[in-house]
């Protein structure tokens, strides 16, 4: 090897240990927040540029689509890779997550930093922060509260030969539904109606199969009817409790509900798709997640006084639940900047900070925020955030959650949509399903 | 005189270079060059293929790091094979995988022996007919899904003006009697250029010598067709056939955008079956035998397959 070879192996050597001193110390200073790509998180990227401000973190995100949020992140916790440092992870993960390992206890943060899990609504605490269930074992911070509910169409409602037209129909006013039987009748009514020259439809549901969209939909309507998902007694005895006879009485209402009164080629369609659906004027009903009534109450062709909410209506013994959305923020195990992400979940759980998140468009899960008196009425739905987040129920959180949810879309959609069996045979193949994974798990 | 191509690259090498490797015979420097592609070849293909017959003997989940791997052995083999589930998936695919031969293979050819006729605008048409199997599947699907909607669909439309019924009043993609045969019109749609090509290849290979002393014979068109074009592009034909049976067995990115496998299950392909133990249940040890029966059932058709393609080619 001759001089000149060495001097420029030298030369090149200079030039990378030099980049990859510059990259470690970028590195440091920088923090990577996982979650999925939708409107509340781009409230979150304008939120955090104070964390940024204040800390002299740099913030990165990493946003994915819904449909695919779930695939990407599970595959990242489970590598054990290092791409997120926190991790706004579905609710549904946690049990999975806690177990594994793949994110880290919060508890002695918790304590250190004086966050009280209290301060937070109490059913966004048990669904998002603790493994097990009801125990003060604390894996994220509540950070966006969600839950399903219904937006509708206020102006058509409020048309008085409508009006008219409902009252001699089924014999009382059209308004807000306070059963599901109602609310059918209100979707009927609607279906294939013209309202100023154009065709509309009754409701857009959630009938998603690739995800999770048809469960998170048919759970509702489930809850209210008497779904219960095991035995209150002996945990995961299933068989008489998911195929209870209200609970097949509820499936055969989504069914019902679906066959009547979707639009034309609703078979798969879960929050965007029926977004789309209320948005364009298509449907009179709109069952979706609260995240999208901020959009709702802003957009200019839906918006404002032309559009209302609702909490889900009750099932036939009066009894209303809703399924719980929303998720927790936590720090990932395999990060190497744990104290910059445990520092921004410190400034994320101040009370000014998430004031300014429902501000923004979040919704905050700190009840000094929603029990502050001017909150309902500072927004159209912020009386029905609260309304809905005061009866939610949540899907299983067990580290077997995935196979869960997938039996559970299989069984779903193919009475539902496919029309394939009955109500009780999908409630029947859906405990034994959840049997035999649970069964595997060694729960018996 | 250079007699192997050995010497012949020996030769050509520059004499700096040769110098260099002065002291390796023949045969160490072919392994030298050879070497690195069979350690690519083991790590990504070989070894991957091993680690997951040997995975499909466990209870393995990639999501339980910290549980315990036990030895199950034919457990999940026969789980699979008893599951009436993965069965109806199996039934789905092969509706796919044979109409969708059928299709291509008809229409391809017409379109290939229509094509080699001498006509103007001949190029044009050819890159006309190509230009869907230029797309990504991903593509296809999503556009396929605005064609099939039943309020704004182009195709609902055109079905509708074509037989009178309302556009809104069926879904393509949402009903269980049509959405087996949407993918099966996508698809065909997107590859029956594929099979064209290969048809075109084959009818230009035929001499036109051979159709000259056909006519010499006083042979028909129709006698022409079926003992001189037919045999002589079969063997093209069924190269076409097999490439795009063994894709098509394998199908997921068009139909997952098209119709993610539903309504209910009527479309969910295998593969699409497949991904959902691996990467949604996380069922690893399951879904590797899985695997293992699928690249076995395609791996063993595949070869009875080519058998039977080079009796053809032989004849």
């Amino acid at each position: 090897m001759t001089f000149r070879h060495v001097r420029s192996l030298a030369a090149f050597g200079a030039v990378l240990a030099a980049g990859v001193a510059a990259t470690s110390q970028a590195s440091a200073k920088d923090l990577t927040l996982c979650w999925a790509a939708w409107d509340p998180a781009n409230a979150l990227v304008e939120l955090s540029k104070d964390f940024e401000a204040k800390s002299g973190v740099k913030m990165k995100f990493e946003f994915v689509p819904w449909p695919n949020f779930a695939d990407r992140m599970l595959n990242e916790l489970n590598s054990g890779g290092k791409l997120c440092d926190l991790m706004i992870g579905d609710s549904q993960w946690i049990g999975g997550a806690a177990e594994n390992g793949q994110y880290v206890k919060l508890n002695d943060f918790f304590d250190k930093e004086g966050i009280k899990m209290d301060d937070f609504i109490p059913a966004t605490v048990v669904g998002y922060a603790e493994w097990p269930k009801n125990s003060p074992n604390y894996w994220a911070l509540p950070a966006f509260g969600d839950v399903v509910g219904w937006s509708y169409r206020k102006d058509w409602f409020a048309r008085p030969e409508l009006q008219a037209e409902f009252k001699q129909k089924y014999g009382r006013d059209l308004a807000v539904p306070k059963t599901f039987a109602e609310l059918k009748d209100i979707a009927e009514f609607f279906q294939k109606r013209e309202i100023d020259g154009k065709t509309v439809y009754g409701a857009a549901i959630y009938t998603e199969r690739g995800s999770e969209g048809i469960t998170m939909g048919v759970m509702d309507v489930l809850y209210s009817y008497g779904f219960q998902y095991e035995n209150p007694d002996k945990p995961y005895e299933l068989d008489g409790y998911v195929n209870s006879a209200k609970a097949v009485q509820g499936l055969e209402f989504y069914k019902q509900l679906y066959d009547c009164c979707t639009p034309p080629g609703h078979s798969d369609a879960y929050m965007s798709e029926d977004i789309d659906a209320y948005k364009s004027g298509q449907v009179a009903l709109h069952m979706n997640f609260a995240f999208t009534w901020p959009g709702i109450n802003a957009d200019a062709n839906v918006g404002g006084d032309k559009s209302g909410y609702f909490p889900n209506p009750a099932g036939p013994d009066g009894k209303a639940f809703a399924q719980l959305g929303g998720q927790g923020i936590s720090v990932v195990s395999a990060s190497e900047k744990k104290d910059d992400a445990l520092a921004y979940i410190k400034w994320f759980a101040q009370p000014e900070i998430q004031q300014k998140w429902w501000q923004m468009g979040g919704y905050s899960a700190l009840r000094k925020v929603v029990e502050d008196p001017g909150f309902a009425t500072s927004q159209p739905y912020a009386q029905t955030f609260l309304d809905s987040m005061a009866i939610v129920k949540d899907f299983w959180a067990e580290p077997s959650y995935a196979s869960l949810l997938q039996a559970a879309q299989k069984r779903f959609h193919d009475y539902v949509v496919a029309g394939q069996g009955s109500a009780q045979d999908a409630l029947d193949g859906l405990a034994k399903d959840w049997t035999q994974v649970f069964d595997d798990e060694g729960k018996y | 005189m250079l007699h192997s191509p050995v010497d012949r690259v020996a030769e050509a090498t520059p004499h700096a270079m040769a110098k260099r490797f002065r002291g390796l015979s023949d045969r160490s420097l072919a392994w030298l060059f050879v070497t690195p592609s069979i350690v690519l070849l083991l790590a990504v293909n070989i070894f991957p293929l091993i680690w997951t017959i040997r995975l499909s003997f466990t209870n393995f989940r990639v999501n339980r790091p910290n549980a315990e791997v036990a030895f199950v052995g034919l457990k999940n083999y026969v789980s699979i094979l008893s599951d009436k589930d993965i069965w109806l998936t199996m039934q789905a695919t092969a509706h796919f995988l044979i109409w969708t031969l059928v299709l291509q293979v008809l229409i391809g050819f017409s379109l290939a022996y229509l094509i080699n006729k001498k006509f103007r605008g001949n190029d044009l048409w050819t890159t006309i007919i190509v230009l869907p199997m230029m797309l990504s599947p991903a593509v296809v699907g999503n556009f396929w899904t605005f064609l099939y909607q039943p309020q704004i669909g182009l195709f609902n439309y055109a079905v509708g003006f074509l037989t009178g019924a309302d556009p809104s009043s069926f879904s393509m993609i949402g009903d269980v009697s049509l959405a087996p045969w949407a993918i099966v019109i996508v698809d065909t749609w997107m590859w029956t250029p594929f099979v064209m090509l290969i048809c075109l290849a084959g009818l230009r290979s035929i001499p036109d010598s051979i159709y000259e002393a056909a006519e010499c014979d006083r042979a028909s068109k129709w006698r022409q067709f079926w003992t001189i074009t037919i045999p002589l592009v079969l063997p093209f034909l069924m190269l076409a056939v097999l490439f795009r049976g063994i894709e098509n067995f394998k199908m997921f990115d068009l139909v997952v955008q098209l119709t993610g496998g539903g309504p209910g299950s009527i479309t969910e392909l295998t593969s699409i079956n497949l991904k959902r133990e691996a990467f949604e249940k996380w069922r690893t040890g399951y879904a590797s035998a899985y695997a293992v029966i699928l690249f076995v059932t395609v791996f063993g058709l595949a070869s009875i397959y080519v058998k039977a393609l080079n009796k053809v080619k032989q004849r």
